[in-house]
């Protein structure tokens, strides 16, 4: 078992819309990857191709080189955190996990087990009805890790989650990569994936922007920079012109220029009798990054 | 093989756990029973008053069976629930998931339906019988006399196929609202004789619970009364297995080519 997931050219369109446009990635074993992208970018579509879930227009999803309707007892080799809840409201949390258990020769005892894992063994007997959103995703992991799988595919696992429950979460995933699993997760938010993603796949409209190690994408996408606040933006602009320093104006009427040190700039501002009130290195975030990565491709 | 085994295991969980199994068997069984004791005493001090005509129409076994026409309003929805919640709760996801193979995941779940459909419905239709000809008194008959077993037992295989059916309907909508909303209000003025109406009887009298009302007969009615039909019992229950073989055929070809 070699526990990767293959993305080869799928593509998948509703009429004329185009929902994922021959996308191709690999996702690999012991790592946490990130699967990023903007609302609406194809994450969730993509997940439930993989699933079989979907059907796809062009292309295949296998995984370890099969596709997912072909594994036999899929749960003990891929577990899937979907978006949305998919346990019945009437049903309870135990009882939800009993079915599948069954479905797929897993013993009792793995129930017992998930819940303690996620912490639901106090709501176990109660209906799923009744669950905040944040119990609901944590049923839904308890579903996911119930085959003890060594694939995993999460989609926006976070959400929902209040701070205690992400940083809980975040540990959980590394863990599983750490202990050789392949963990795939989806996230609109780059903030996240950057603290717990070793690798990303990054989308927009469903085409493929980046497949990268995290520190790859941080490094080619962010940007340095130097603030300067001045009550004469157009004079220092000229100065810093003049040494072949580009500046831009930023929105709160700030400059931003690059390519130099704040103690260049000071110096500069000192030699041209420019008074200044902040000189400061800055560094976009990923945040900023990657909405103009996504941004770009629209 | 062994995969079929464990989709069917799971399935029955399912069925045990889900919360409307209860109340919509426990419905019909004493909408069933209950309006069989109803129809029975009434008949019972009715007999009396009926001129010639509808004397020589009259077939005790049938009366026992009327209830059967409301009460199967509930099974329906018994079996449009079962199959329906899959989707209704996004819960089809979880399950095509546990089980990639749709045929094999509708196979069982069709399966698992259709068997415990079959046990209540022959609990329900014995238990009608006897308490319908019980509450009839001199006018009852008795499982022995003729063609009595033979209408019970294709009672039973109404309210079977009527449930397969209406699962079969609930996975060709992909949802609970549809199949309830249009089969309910039918069903139940379909039991006000929809299948007697002048002009439409031609039709009508094949719909799938019209098509009951012939099973349920121990005695054909005669050409000049107004329930009489174009075909018998076993007939009868041809129409009906291709009914349910339509839906259940129809929702599988439905959950074969959608996304779930």
């Amino acid at each position: 078992m070699n526990r990767v997931i293959e993305v080869r050219n799928l593509s998948k369109r509703y009429g004329e819309t185009v929902a994922v446009e021959d996308l191709s990635f690999t996702v690999r074993p012991g790592r946490v990857t990130g699967f990023l992208g903007p609302n609406g970018a194809g994450k969730s579509t993509t997940m439930r191709m993989i699933l079989g879930l979907d059907r796809p227009t062009g292309g295949r999803a296998l995984i370890d080189g099969e596709p997912f309707a072909r594994l036999a007892e899929p749960l003990r080799r891929v577990g899937a955190l979907l978006e949305t809840t998919a346990a019945h409201g009437g049903r309870r949390a135990r009882d939800h996990l009993r079915w599948l258990a069954r479905s797929n020769r897993i013993p009792e005892r793995r129930t017992a087990e998930v819940l303690r894992m996620t912490g639901l063994e106090n709501v176990a007997r109660r209906r799923v009805k009744g669950f905040s959103l944040g119990m609901g995703r944590r049923l839904g992991l308890a579903a996911a890790l119930l085959g003890d799988p060594a694939v995993l595919l999460l989609d926006e696992p976070l959400n929902g989650l209040d701070p205690q429950g992400i940083l809980w979460m975040r540990n959980l995933m590394r863990d599983l990569a750490a202990e050789g699993r392949t963990v795939f997760v989806s996230s609109h938010l780059m903030s996240e994936m950057a603290l717990t993603a070793d690798h990303l796949v990054v989308i927009a409209g469903g085409r493929l922007l980046a497949d990268t190690t995290a520190a790859a994408f941080v490094a080619a996408n962010s940007r340095a920079y130097v603030r300067i606040r001045t009550p004469e933006p157009e004079r220092m602009r000229d100065a810093l012109a003049g040494a072949g320093i580009a500046a831009v104006a930023a929105p709160d009427g700030a400059l931003e220029a690059e390519g130099a040190e704040p103690a260049r700039i000071g110096e500069l501002a000192a030699a041209h009798g420019l008074v200044v009130h902040e000189v400061a290195a800055r560094e976009s975030s990923l945040e900023e990054a990657f909405m103009r990565l996504t941004g770009e491709a629209r | 093989m062994s995969a079929g085994r464990a989709a069917l295991r799971a399935e029955w969980v399912k069925i045990r756990t889900g919360r409307s199994t209860g109340w919509t068997l426990v419905l019909t069984f004493v909408l069933c029973v209950g309006l069989a004791v109803l129809l029975g005493l009434s008949m019972r001090g009715g007999f009396d008053r009926m001129d010639a005509g509808a004397r020589a129409n009259f077939d005790p076994v049938l009366v026992g069976f009327y209830g059967l026409l409301i009460g199967e309003i509930a099974f329906v929805a018994f079996g449009v629930l079962f199959v329906g919640s899959e989707y209704t709760s996004g819960m089809i996801r979880a399950s095509l998931t546990a089980v990639p193979r749709r045929g094999v995941f509708y196979g069982a779940k069709m399966l698992t339906g259709a068997l415990t459909a079959s046990v209540f419905s022959l609990a329900t239709g014995f238990a009608t019988f006897f308490t319908a000809q019980a509450a009839l008194g001199p006018h009852g008959v008795t499982l022995g006399s003729a063609g009595a077993l033979r209408a019970t037992l294709l009672a039973c295989a109404h309210l079977t196929l009527m449930c397969l059916f209406a699962m079969g309907v609930a996975a060709i909508a992909r949802g609970t609202a549809l199949p309830l909303g249009i089969m309910i209000p039918l069903l139940f003025l379909d039991s006000q004789g929809l299948g007697n109406a002048p002009g439409i009887r031609t039709v009508a009298q094949y719909l799938p619970d019209q098509v009951g009302m012939v099973m349920m007969r121990a005695v054909p009615a005669r050409p000049d009364a107004i329930d009489h039909r174009a075909f018998g019992p076993w007939t009868g229950l041809g129409v009906l297995v291709l009914w349910a073989a339509a839906a259940v055929v129809g929702g599988y070809l439905v959950l074969r080519r959608r996304d779930a």
